[in-house]
Order: structure tokens, then C-alpha cells, then sequence
């Protein structure tokens, strides 16, 4: 069984991530499971997404322990990263989003967000930036199975960007 | 593989809903149902259906008996707050034997409460939020894909009963996502509409009962007379002052359900041949409930659990069954204590039975269950 947590604020666009990763698992034969938990805000206010992936069924929904954490806010990496395993729980962060880097021996900083916004054009695609991250850094999915799901789910004149980001974010690692 | 779906609870609703005959949705969204609205207004329009989004949960409720009663298997959703709103016309449903169903994807109450959290508050508004004597059918599945089978069967009794539905879900499964396979259409059983069995000419009652004790009432429009009444009424669908009526009238509502209620008593039963002590769970919980009893078993505990996918009625036969071998029963629920006392009076002291509560916005973990698992067998049940 592996476990990833998304971590951010509303409007970040960390479920989208998590529901494409989740996706992506799924098309190469994987059992899935994926949730959320959101404040009642409909931008702002902590956002977290969950993926589980394992080989047989999976029956309770949320994860106990993460195998990685990613957090898009200071406030998500202060909160998350306590549940990761120190020997083998990985944490990734926003390099701007999160100055203060918690106390945790395997840290990655990306700069996710300055990413999206400088090299794909608009801060909106940190999400698919970040994505990638993920993918390269999990080994759980093959980036062509990322790049099939994200071309199902985002909105057909998106997709060249959003590849793109996808790239950009499986190359920053 | 190919048909292999990420769908989320809410989706496999809306998808059930279709597969099952619904062409009319009436509601307000509210979260965490939201979904369901969406899907319904997004696939309606594409299947000769029609979607309404109306002035509040009241004109949804309205809304759909309605259309129910104009010949299209109707659905709405909603969430606690909304579910409060519709209970009148829940009741004027019951009353004028209306086929619909009603979603409730429970949050945490009472008002607005926590709108975006799981809870299971809703347990016994599902079964007496209307007032006066009534049957009341109310599922509660615990995947997505059982979602989807849930909501064909709400649909399917509310049309063969004509009686309201309760569909009653959990925010845990409303918004989870799941890798599922649908079924085929042609692997489906659907309930058509009843139709009157006799015309006019051979003397049509509209609420006159048939053998199973149901009334085939005609749809609006079909050439036939019809009167609808939340008064209580006699065969002709016009009311009646009569004690006699009244009595045969209360009696049937209730009747026409009981006679089926092993027929629509849905559960599983897990690891319980051997079992000494048991899990009963239902909805998103029983998820938890499996992994810790699954977690127990590898500790040589000798527990099984009792999964109902009926609430209403209450599968009181399973219960006493199982109570007379077993030495207790858990019950954790994600609320102050709804169904426990349900299982207690159907378990009749047979076995002592146990809650274990949670009310603050989170679901179990399967070591809290397991820990009262253990718990049980160390002999501190009561």
C-alpha cells in the first residue's frame, strides 16, 4: 500500500492533482481509493487531498501513514509533516510557499509555484507542477500514464500548458 | 478493464439514478451532496430528462412529487439542513403514495454545523423526520460502486412500493473516489411505473390495493380521474372522516412494507461463523469497521461484523439471530448514539451492546475501533 497526501489552501488545486494521480494508478490495473477534506470556504482555507494505492482492496479511506507529503502552504508543511515516517517518509515543499522548512531529515524543495507562473505562464498550473514532482518522485505511475489522465481531466484548450507543466514539474526533480 | 471508472460516490449516485429510469431531478445543491445535482443537470438534458434547480429544499421537494406524479421516476439530494426543509412533503409522499426518492449525504448537524465534515446524525430523522405512523425504507451504502446498485434499489422500491425513499449516505462516501466497473443495462432489474389494472369501464379506484397491498393509482394526464390528498382518503383518492378507513388505511401503509421487509433487508456478514463478538456498522464507518475487525482476526480475536445496507426498516430478525450466539456487539457510529439503541432493542438482551461514538468532524481510525474491540473481549463491555 502507498500513501500521498496533497496538502494546501483552497484554490490551490490539490485535489485535481490527487484525483489525476489517483486516476492515472487506476489506468495501469492499481486499486485506488482517493478523499479530501476542505474547509466550508470556497477559496482559502486549508485543503487537503488523499491517494491511496495498493493491489488488493482497500477498505478504510483515509491514510494513516503517508509515505510522501506534499505541501503547498507553511501552514500545510507545519501540520503534515509529523504523521510522515523519518526513515522513509518523504516530505516535498514549495520553495517559496514554505521558508520555514520543518525539522524532518528527507525534505525536497521545488519552487512549484514560480514554476507554474514564470515558465507555464500562470500561477493556475502549480497544481500540474507539482504533479509531476510527484510522479517522478513516487515511482508509483509512468509519466505517460500522468500525461494520459491530465489530458482526460483538464479542459481541452488547457492541455498543451498542462503538459507542459507536467513536464516541467517531472524534470525539476 | 476498459470500463473500469474513477467515480466518486456522488457520481455513482447520479449514474444509478439514470441507469435506474429517473428523468426528473428537483432540488437545491447543498454540500456535500452538490455532486449529485451537477451530474443529474450536466447527464438529464441528454436523456430526455428534465433538471430544476428550485428556490430551496421545500420547492424540490414539491417539485418532484410532482413530476412523479405526472409518470417520470423522480430523485432529489440533499444534505442535513435541506433534509430538515423536505420532511413535510416527505410525509405528504407517504401519505399520497408517491414514488421518490430522497438523498441525504449526511454532514455534521444540527443546522448548518460543520457542512464539508462527515457524520451519521441523520439516522433517525431518515426514519421519523415526518410526523404520524409510517413505514420508511432508508439504505445506506458504504462504496461507491454499492452506491450506484443503492440507488437503482431506492429507485426500484419507491416505484413498487410508491412510498418515499430515503437514500441515506455519508459525506465519507459521497465524496471518496473508487476505481468501479457499472454494470451493463441489461444486467439491471428495473421496476417499471405501475399502471391501474383496470379501466375505467371495470371500475378504476385509484387507491384501491392490489395483492401486495399497493394501490395503482394513474398517472396525471393518462385518461383516468385521480385526486391527490394528504388527507387521509378511501379508495377514490377523496378524503374520508372514517375510523374504519383511517384504521384500514394506516394499516396498509405499514403492511405493504412489512410483508416484504426480509425481501428488502440488505447486509453482509463478515468472519462471523466462529465469531463470539461482533462489529455492526453501516455507510462510510463500516469501512473503518472491516480493516480494525480484519486487524483483530490476525490477533486470534474471535470477531466478525454485521454490515446493514438497510437502516429501515431494521433488520431486528439478523440482529436477534446473531445476539443469541454472540457475547456482545460494538456499535461505533459517528454520532452521540442513533442506531445502538435500535440494535439493543432488536437484540432484546440477549447480548450486551456496546457504542462507541465519535462527533467531531473525523471518521474512525481502525485502531480507535480495534482498541474497543479489544476492549470487549477483555470483558469490560458494560
Amino acid at each position: 500500500m502507498k500513501q500521498l497526501r496533497l496538502s494546501g489552501s483552497g484554490g490551490q488545486g490539490v485535489i485535481t492533482a490527487a484525483i489525476i494521480f489517483a486516476e492515472a494508478a487506476m489506468s495501469e490495473g492499481r486499486q485506488v481509493v482517493q478523499s479530501q477534506s476542505y474547509g466550508p470556504e470556497a477559496r482559502g482555507g486549508a485543503s487537503k487531498a488523499e491517494v491511496i494505492i495498493d493491489d488488493k482492496p482497500i477498505y478504510h479511506p483515509k491514510i494513516i501513514k503517508p509515505d510522501i507529503v506534499l505541501s503547498l502552504t507553511q501552514k500545510a508543511a507545519d501540520k503534515y509533516y509529523k504523521d510522515l515516517d523519518e526513515k522513509t517518509g518523504l516530505l516535498v515543499v514549495d520553495e517559496d510557499l514554505v521558508p520555514d522548512i520543518p525539522d524532518f531529515p528527507n525534505v525536497i524543495k521545488v519552487p512549484v509555484t514560480r514554476i507554474a507562473s514564470e515558465q507555464v505562464g500562470k500561477m493556475l498550473f502549480t497544481n500540474i507542477v507539482a504533479l509531476g514532482v510527484l510522479v517522478k518522485l513516487s515511482k508509483l505511475i509512468s509519466f505517460a500514464s500522468a500525461e494520459a489522465s491530465v489530458k482526460k481531466r483538464v479542459p481541452p484548450h488547457t492541455i498543451e500548458q498542462n503538459i507542459k507543466a507536467l513536464k516541467l514539474g517531472y524534470d525539476a526533480v | 478493464m476498459n470500463n473500469m471508472k474513477l467515480m466518486q460516490g456522488n457520481e455513482a449516485c447520479a449514474a444509478g439514478a439514470i441507469a435506474a429510469g429517473v428523468r426528473f431531478f428537483g432540488g437545491y445543491p447543498i454540500t456535500p451532496s452538490t455532486e449529485i445535482a451537477e451530474t443529474m443537470a450536466k447527464v438529464l438534458p441528454s436523456v430526455d430528462g428534465c433538471f430544476v434547480q428550485m428556490e430551496d429544499e421545500i420547492g424540490g421537494m414539491g417539485v418532484v412529487l410532482g413530476a412523479s406524479l405526472a409518470g417520470k421516476k423522480v430523485l432529489t439530494a440533499t444534505s442535513g439542513p435541506g433534509f430538515s426543509l423536505k420532511q413535510e412533503l416527505i410525509g405528504y409522499a407517504a401519505c399520497a403514495e408517491i414514488p421518490v426518492v430522497i438523498v441525504n449525504v449526511q454532514r455534521v448537524g444540527p443546522s448548518t454545523g460543520q457542512p464539508t465534515s462527515p457524520a451519521q446524525g441523520d439516522v433517525m430523522q431518515a426514519r421519523w423526520g415526518t410526523h404520524g405512523d409510517h413505514p420508511m425504507i432508508a439504505l445506506s451504502p458504504w462504496t461507491v460502486r454499492e452506491t450506484f446498485d443503492a440507488t437503482v434499489m431506492a429507485v426500484n422500491y419507491a416505484e413498487r412500493f410508491r412510498t418515499p425513499v430515503i437514500l441515506l449516505m455519508d459525506e465519507i462516501v459521497g465524496h471518496l473516489r473508487e476505481n468501479i466497473e457499472l454494470p451493463k443495462s441489461d444486467e439491471l432489474n428495473i421496476y417499471p411505473r405501475r399502471r391501474p389494472s383496470k379501466t375505467r369501464a371495470q371500475g378504476y379506484e385509484p387507491y384501491a390495493p392490489e395483492k401486495d397491498l399497493v394501490p395503482n393509482p394513474a398517472d396525471f394526464g393518462t385518461g383516468y380521474h385521480i385526486h391527490v390528498t394528504g388527507l387521509v382518503h378511501d379508495y377514490t383518492g377523496f378524503p374520508s372522516g372514517s375510523p374504519a378507513v383511517t384504521e384500514e388505511f394506516i394499516d396498509r401503509l405499514h403492511k405493504k412494507i412489512a410483508i416484504a421487509q426480509d425481501e428488502i433487508t440488505h447486509y453482509d456478514e463478515f468472519f462471523m461463523d466462529d465469531a463470539e463478538y461482533a462489529v455492526l456498522s453501516y455507510g462510510g464507518v463500516a469501512r473503518t469497521a472491516y480493516e480494525a475487525v480484519r486487524q483483530a482476526r490476525e490477533k486470534g480475536i474471535k470477531v466478525g461484523m454485521i454490515r446493514l445496507m438497510t437502516i429501515w426498516p431494521f433488520a431486528d430478525k439478523v440482529i436477534r439471530r446473531n445476539a443469541e450466539k454472540l457475547k456482545g456487539i460494538l456499535v461505533p457510529e459517528l454520532n452521540y448514539g442513533q442506531l445502538k439503541y435500535e440494535v439493543e432493542r432488536a437484540a432484546a438482551g440477549k447480548c450486551p451492546v456496546k457504542l462507541l461514538a465519535k462527533y467531531n468532524t473525523e471518521i474512525f481510525t481502525p485502531s480507535e475501533i480495534l482498541k474497543a474491540i479489544e476492549n470487549l473481549e477483555g470483558g469490560r463491555i458494560l
